[in-house]
């Protein structure tokens, strides 16, 4: 019995939907928890109250984005048991792994230290409690990167390989999967993209009480702590893009392929397009504009390696499909008892195809039978849609050019010591607030589309991942979903905003503006009393 | 240590449940007073300190359901596959009520309206409540087999509805499942504050025992004689292949008693719940809050271990299809993947527990209006 389509275009939405919105908080969380280490660490070092305050209120905001995280991610825990069924028995000897140690190492570790953080002011040395924040911090990215490591896996399926009698891919070698290059290209990206959207937050709130000359003092450390350290997370994230990563794996490939809209194979080193219309009938790009050599160079590091182009790998895949077909049909013998010495042999030899050949199955759940239009229509069917994939890369792209000239910038300004006059600077950097969320969708999209139609890479077709269920109750659990999370995202911004308005007089430490003892607007010209701004 | 896979099978059901009893002892308390606080608190004041025996830790100890997820995935992939989209409904219905919890605690208090705050009050209260209640349904949807089976090439399907779940026995197992978690949170908020709270947690622990007890013991008398059980009649060795497909079962009345016949040493398990519950009612009446929390310990441990060690090997029997049920056997990864994760599982544990122990410790201390005061 096949899952319908209907069936599985929902379920597609849905966990497109739910990690989506999972990942408008979780960056934040990941880049902000290191925020928070770096101030804390300059108080215990200096012993200046104003970091420890800087913690506090960063560590306010932290706080009410990070529940959200939690909110949305429980789901996706969940969702490949409750959605993607036989998916989860396909892979989960391979895939529940990193999932598991992902629970056992990093989540509980910041689970169970998050709570201290808040409450831990008053009962815990100076010390120790920056190391509580530093295990928040650690405990985050921790989980970024087995979270990382799994999907990497999906993109990029190393270490493992498909057993008949149980009819699921089974682990082969956890070094593999560990170290598969497309996870630690994808780590190092993400949790960089994390350290940035943080960055620009931190950097455009503290510009907003920069412009309303309040709390400067605050407000100016602030700023200095996300130039610097935006600036060095935008420099990574650009020079370790995950594009290092994507000369490994045959989606990958594709992937690669389909951003560049590369249609032939060029001779190396091939030429970037920087500008163009992919049109996926004529299988051409019109208006292109080409930069030579440089595709060669980002992807292959090289200048003599080739980069394969779209016909060339669909190509591949017919050839594959054809042997999978091979595969299955010595599959079905195999589960049926007829384990003769010949059949095992061609199975081994043509299984590392059986993904390809699982893909007929949209077109005749038989396999073994597929007519030349099916095979060519399977074929087809590997290579997404050009134009959504090329576009959202380069509205990443130049947003990561963005942030690179606005931190670049900021910290420019603040080494001369000449930021107040840049009032252009902080409004850009106020107005810049949202835009890492955006390059952060893009990028799972990139990612996660690009790899369509397989929810693991020539291994299982994203159409027989899902479970059996009514397509009815999956269009029920989305509205819910979408519905809810609206709602409690609504709530969250409204906090935020009133907590960012309100600003560190939040913590009723009585220094801050607005409040009672606070200096005033006007004695900030004034020589100011010793330790009234900060102690 | 290198195990055969026989062994590691068994230890694997001994760490899937002992991950379960934990979530329930930790979990548990704040899933109970989650459901609690809107009806032992008559002020605001009074919900804050409720609500402040847990805050700071409830999400570590929520973290352990998490690992309950990914360890079933990697471990058991065809329970996991098969009870999720199986019970889709019921675990939704989870999932939605747990998703009040993280932003109830966190929000609630950030805003000075009464109104808001009731309204997070009433989301706690779901989030306590209705996982508690679907827990309890499901596990006594497993003692009774649910309709399902697979397909040649291993896919799952679930042939029932979602109110097929809320049959009697199902809702009489929800029932001891919600008083036994109340019972457990008003054990620890009695640990936690003092004063008339303290009182109100003392009479809650005592009633709410006094329903599982009765809950409990309804359910024994009806698997004993009104409900079928599963006994394998022929599986493969345990040694090999795994595959639910190869045995045969038989479905029949009185099969779940089968292990306490056999091995009399498993009678500790409901022994331990009765146990439990009477050292709940005499502690409290001796006022020694430590003693009920252990005492309700020993009676959540005793009540899951009862529900697991009736039905073992079995873990998900199918109603539909008895040779489709996934047993402890059959429902397993391959032997590197248990053996990798044993290790990782004995390397961890006894971490998690080092800090989670530190950091309770930091927070120890009675609760009062003065902490929060000084808290803020």
């Amino acid at each position: 019995m096949l899952p319908e389509l209907d069936l599985v275009n929902v379920s597609r939405l849905q966990f497109a939907a739910t990690a989506m919105f999972h990942f408008l908080f979780v960056p934040l969380t990941l880049g902000l928890s290191w925020v928070l280490v770096i101030c804390e660490s300059v108080y215990v070092m200096t012993g200046r109250q104003i970091y420890r305050d800087m913690t506090r209120f960063w560590g306010l905001l932290f706080g009410i984005n990070f529940v959200m995280g939690v909110t949305t991610g429980l789901t996706l825990e969940f969702q490949f048991g409750t959605n993607w069924a036989y998916y989860a028995h396909y892979v989960g000897d391979v895939f529940g792994v990193p999932l598991a140690i992902e629970g056992l190492m990093a989540f509980i570790l910041e689970s169970t230290f998050v709570g201290l953080f808040f409450f831990g002011w008053h009962r815990l040395g100076k010390v120790e409690h920056l190391m509580v924040t530093f295990l928040v911090a650690l405990g985050s990215n921790l989980s970024a990167l087995w979270i990382l490591i799994a999907n990497g896996w999906m993109q990029n399926p190393v270490g493992a390989e498909f057993n008949y009698e149980t009819m699921r891919m089974e682990l082969t070698s956890m070094s593999a999967v560990l170290f598969n290059p497309v996870a630690q290209a994808k780590f190092v990206h993400t949790v960089a993209a994390g350290y940035v959207t943080a960055c620009m937050f931190v950097l455009g709130v503290s510009s907003y009480y920069l412009l309303k000359a309040r709390d400067v003092a605050f407000a100016l450390r602030s700023f200095a702590v996300a130039a610097g350290f935006g600036l060095a997370s935008t420099l990574s994230v650009i020079v370790l893009g995950d594009e290092s990563g994507y000369t490994t794996g045959e989606t990958q490939k594709v992937k690669l392929a389909v951003i560049e809209a590369e249609w032939e194979t060029q001779k190396a080193p091939a030429s970037f397009t920087a500008f163009g219309f992919p049109n996926d009938t004529a299988q051409r790009t019109d208006h292109a504009i080409h930069i030579p050599w440089l595709l060669g160079l980002i992807a292959t590091r090289s200048v003599t390696e080739e980069v394969a182009g779209i016909k060339e790998l669909k190509q591949n895949h017919l050839e594959r499909i054809e042997s999978g077909m091979i595969a299955y049909a010595q599959l079905r013998k195999l589960r049926a008892g007829e384990k003769t010495e010949a059949t095992r042999a061609l199975f081994e030899k043509h299984k590392n195809d059986l993904g390809f050949g699982l893909l007929l199955k949209k077109y005749t759940a038989n396999v073994v039978d597929a007519s030349p239009a099916q095979k060519q229509a399977a074929a087809d069917d590997t290579i997404p849609k050009v134009a959504p994939l090329f576009w959202s890369f380069r509205i990443m792209v130049g947003l990561g050019m963005l942030f690179l000239f606005i931190f670049a910038a900021s910290f420019f300004f603040l080494a001369i010591r000449n930021l107040a006059p840049q009032r252009w600077l902080m409004r850009l950097a106020v107005v810049c607030i949202p835009l890492p969320w955006i390059a952060s969708e893009l990028g799972w999209f990139v990612a996660e589309y690009g790899r369509q139609p397989w929810t693991i890479s020539g291994v299982l077709p994203t159409f027989l991942s899902v479970s059996s269920l009514d397509a009815s109750s999956v269009y029920a659990s989305l509205g819910a979903f979408v519905a809810f999370y609206t709602g409690l995202s609504v709530i969250e911004m409204y906090l935020m905003l009133k907590y960012i308005r309100l600003g560190p007089r939040s913590l009723g430490t009585g220094r801050y503006f607005g409040e009672a003892n606070a200096p005033s607007l006007g004695a900030r010209r004034v020589p100011q009393p010793a330790g009234a701004g900060e102690d | 240590m290198i195990f055969d896979y026989a062994t590691l099978k068994v230890i694997w059901w001994c760490i899937v449940g002992g991950i379960i009893v934990v979530f329930a002892l930790t979990d548990g308390w704040d899933l109970g007073i989650g459901m609690l606080s809107p009806f032992l608190g008559k002020s605001d004041d009074e919900r804050r300190i409720i609500l402040r025996s847990i805050e700071p830790n409830w999400e570590g100890n929520q973290t352990w359901l998490v690992i309950a997820g990914g360890v079933l995935f990697a471990a058991w992939p065809l329970v996991y596959a098969a009870s999720f989209s199986g019970m889709y409904m019921a675990m939704l219905l989870v999932l939605f009520a747990l998703f009040f919890r993280p932003v109830g605690f966190k929000y609630r208090n950030k805003v000075a309206d009464l109104r808001w705050r009731t309204a997070w009050d009433w989301g706690l209260f779901v989030g306590g409540f209705v996982p508690a209640l679907v827990f309890g349904i499901a596990f006594g949807n497993l003692l009774q087999g649910v309709p399902f089976h697979f397909d040649a090439e291993m896919r799952a399907h679930y042939t029932g509805t979602f109110w097929q779940l809320l049959n009697p026995f199902a809702l009489l197992a929800g029932v001891a499942s919600v008083a036994m978690l109340a019972m457990h949170g008003a054990a620890y908020l009695g640990l936690r504050v003092d004063g008339v709270i303290q009182a109100r947690a003392a009479r809650t622990a005592r009633m709410a025992g006094i329903v599982v007890v009765v809950a409990f013991a309804a359910a024994g008398v009806w698997v004993a004689t009104g409900i079928d059980g599963y006994r394998i009649t022929m599986i493969p060795d345990p040694n090999g292949q795994p595959n639910p497909l190869a045995k045969t079962v038989a479905k029949l009345p009185g099969a779940w008693l089968d292990n306490y016949g056999r091995h009399r040493w498993t009678l500790a398990a409901p022994l331990a719940a009765f146990a439990g519950v009477f050292g709940v009612s005499v502690s409290v009446g001796l006022r020694r809050s430590r003693v009920t929390l252990v005492a309700s310990a020993l009676a959540v441990t005793g009540v899951i271990l009862t529900a697991g060690l009736s039905m073992f090997p079995f873990i998900m029997p199918s109603s539909s299809v008895p040779n489709s049920s996934l047993t402890a056997w059959d429902a397993v990864s391959s032997w590197r993947t248990l053996q990798i994760m044993f290790w990782v599982t004995v390397f961890f544990v006894p971490l998690i527990a080092f800090y989670t122990s530190w950091v309770y410790a930091k927070l120890r201390g009675t609760i009062t209006l003065e902490t929060i005061r000084s808290e803020n």
